[in-house]
């Protein structure tokens, strides 16, 4: 089982993600499994797959809302965010939507192009969860969640300003 | 000034190490160069044509005398003796190797200075008035709101990776020196009926390839709502603006191809879900951060200076230095000094070592130790006695520091161009000399009075060609160096974008073409009217016929 980091700790991945599906007979071998399915794909077997034994969860590419999940939002155990190119910053927006104003609480998880520098921000923006690029060290990774002690704006993980937090110790 | 607290210390000290880091893993070979490409970018730092170049933030051009000598330190262990200020009001050296940056951070971090996001794709310095708190004409004074626009921009974890750079002008005075509205957004301090202060929102303007000047979606936006605002804003940037095409990237064509009300609905609909948050500024907030700019320990002097009367009537080259470079002051009997980086001879925005270190000691004589540099490329002693001018001409003169042209035609605002930098299509140092050695007459100068020329070494427009009254662009005509002129420009209240002349010219011709220009407006101006006027009464055809001659 490939590995991942979760909750700033080194974990077995127990989900299988489905990078492309394009029909239900190609996970009929894997109905007791985890899977991370398209979006596209969810939306149009969304009756089927909760049906499954196993748990389905959804990924959205970099230019796809949130938005499109809909009251299904918050059934998933865990949804994760593709980043195409680890400069595509419309992932960014897309994890603290998901957080702040769908107040989504189950796993949020960094596929794709997730590398060592970026690992911060990710975590701010919400992200709990980062499968990283196949050729980056995980260990090493690990230390990216303490390049800084604090920062200035609202985040998931800081949900007051600085200067709010600065007041109270006027 | 703004001082930094623990806080904004150990975030500096956080992100050195960071880059230090980052630096050896590339230099290992462990970090590929697309991927260590916009982690130094955000560190300010580019490879250039000769080496790589660190730009430096200078935050809404406020800068104190310590972190000037800094500045001047820097310039003479890793640089050649020199600097560049620029046109973002930040100040940028062509020759530090790249092994020595993580130090130079470090050197900077002593005086509260860096290189974060002063490049790369994301929100950049916010620049202001150069006369911010010391105007005549002043709603507010714009820095406090510069500092809190700071704090939120720098390490936003959501605007890191924008579609495309981002860049924020606040304008607190009522004749706008920083361009406001070609910026990306741009914030006009305005009061309500009430008597409240808020801000007149502009977004995407910008210069570059596409220049398009900022609209207004919200006339009236409050203080307090500032970063609220500002965060539904990029949020809707970052999400929808073009990633596919990187000259279709900038927030300007995104409001250009959604419209400008759809763009505003999206922009509130966003915000709602934002305004009255953790993030509304507190009183608390906005307070601490004006106590930083409360007004200096200025004394009780007499409107007008005799000593200085005095001496304008005995020494005409002070007097026309004094009529040039010096501008009234909110406090009686101060004044507000420029000093013009425009010597023929010099590349326009440059400083050598002696010269930061003569400046720092001028401002810490006169000024109370601070010192502005403007988008124009020039320093601002922002608070001198008016007593003081004739001693401080004087040492200004004997340090190369005394061009009395502020404002005039040679006051070029230009591009460090082909001669360093690596986007460039042409050069653009050797034109704005060419153009200094042929107005190089006082006389002259002042008689054609107020006009703006600005030069870009390409399309970029980091010269703001756009809103020259006089632009010049760099162009590249099979592999030839050739200048495109455009008129009517002007990046004041009016704003207003240049038109190109003609066909472009050789290097060599454009004095010549400037002449010609310069001739049809002094020929053909009524009253006190500046180039400007004078152009758009006449419009483009005067000036083409003279330029091009006579067309059937």
């Amino acid at each position: 089982m490939a590995k991942l980091i979760k909750n700033r700790s080194i974990v077995e991945d127990s989900w299988h993600l489905l990078k492309e599906v394009s029909s239900l007979d190609e996970i009929s071998d894997k109905s007791a499994q985890s899977i991370i399915v398209p979006l596209a794909f969810w939306q149009e077997h969304r009756r089927e797959l909760k049906q499954r034994p196993g748990k389905t969860a959804v990924w959205l590419q970099s230019n796809e809302l949130p938005a499109a999940l809909g009251e299904d939002l918050h059934s998933f155990a865990l949804i994760a965010l593709n980043f195409p190119v680890f400069s595509d910053g419309r992932v960014y927006s897309s994890a603290r939507e998901l957080r702040s104003n769908f107040m989504f609480k189950g796993e949020l998880r960094a596929i794709g192009d997730v590398l060592r520098d970026q690992l911060f921000y990710m975590a701010r923006c919400g992200f709990d969860a980062f499968a990283l690029r196949e050729d980056q060290d995980i260990d090493l990774a690990l230390e990216a969640f303490d390049d800084f002690q604090d920062g200035y704006q609202v985040s998931v993980d800081k949900p007051e300003p600085l200067f709010r937090r600065r007041e109270q110790t006027l | 000034m703004y001082r930094y607290d623990n806080y904004d210390h150990q975030m500096l000290e956080d992100r050195i190490a960071q880059f230090r880091d980052q630096t050896a893993r590339f230099l290992k070979g462990e970090l590929a160069d697309t991927e260590f490409l916009p982690l130094r970018l955000q560190n300010g730092l580019y490879i250039q044509r000769l080496a790589p170049m660190l730009r430096i933030a200078i935050p809404y051009g406020m800068l104190s005398s310590t972190q000037l000598r800094k500045l001047a330190y820097i310039s003479e262990y890793y640089d050649k003796g020199y600097g560049h200020f620029t046109t973002r009001q930040n100040i940028q050296f062509n020759w530090p190797a790249l092994e020595d940056v993580p130090d130079i951070l470090e050197h900077l971090a002593e005086v509260e200075m860096h290189a974060i996001q002063t490049s790369g794709n994301c929100i950049r310095n916010t620049s202001t008035d150069q006369f911010a708190g010391s105007a005549i004409n002043e709603i507010a004074d714009s820095r406090p709101y510069c500092e809190i626009i700071r704090q939120w921009s720098t390490f936003h974890p959501e605007f890191a990776y924008l579609p495309r750079k981002f860049k924020i002008a606040v304008c607190g005075t009522s004749d706008d020196q920083a361009a406001t509205q070609v910026h990306d957004i741009g914030l006009f301090i305005v009061r309500n009926d009430a008597g409240e202060l808020g801000f007149r929102v502009l977004v995407g303007g910008g210069l570059g390839r596409t220049p398009v000047i900022g609209k207004a979606i919200r006339e009236f936006l409050p203080e307090h709502e500032l970063l609220t605002y500002l965060d539904a804003i990029l949020r809707v940037y970052n999400r929808e603006g073009r990633r596919d095409n990187k000259y279709k990237a900038r927030i300007k064509i995104l409001v250009k191809e959604t419209g400008v009300d759809a763009f505003r609905e999206k922009v509130e609909k966003e915000w709602q879900s934002l305004k009255g948050g953790p993030l509304r500024l507190t009183d608390t907030e906005i307070q601490r951060c004006r106590g930083f700019f409360d007004e200096p320990d200025y004394k009780e002097l007499p409107a007008q200076s005799a000593k200085l009367s005095e001496e304008l009537s005995r020494d005409v080259l002070f007097a026309s230095w004094y009529q040039q470079n010096v501008d009234a002051h909110k406090k009686p009997g101060y004044a507000i000094v420029t000093i013009c980086l425009k010597t023929t001879g010099v590349a326009p925005g440059d400083v050598t070592t002696e010269q930061m270190n003569f400046i720092a000691d001028v401002a810490d004589r006169y000024s109370f130790g601070e010192l502005r540099i403007s988008h124009e490329q020039n320093v601002i002693l922002a608070d001198i006695e008016q007593d003081a001018l004739y001693e401080i001409w004087q040492a200004l003169k004997s340090n190369q520091l005394s061009a009395a042209n502020l404002g005039l035609l040679t006051d070029i605002i230009c591009c460090p161009g082909g001669d360093f930098c690596a986007l460039a299509n042409a050069k653009s140092i050797p034109i704005a000399e060419s153009i200094q050695r042929r107005f190089d007459d006082a006389k002259r100068l002042q008689d054609i009075g107020d006009i703006s020329l600005n030069i870009s070494g390409c399309m970029n427009a980091c010269g703001h060609h756009h809103v020259g009254n006089i632009g010049i662009l760099g162009v590249d005509k099979k592999g030839a160096e050739f200048y495109q002129v455009s008129l009517g420009g002007s990046a004041e209240n009016t704003t207003s974008l240049g038109q190109i002349v003609g066909p472009s010219f050789a290097q060599d011709e454009v004095p010549d073409v400037i002449e010609k220009i310069v001739n049809v407006y002094t020929r053909r101006r009524e009253g006190d009217e500046r180039f400007i006027d004078t152009f758009n009464r006449l419009g483009m055809a005067p000036f083409k016929e003279e330029v091009y001659g006579k067309t059937n």
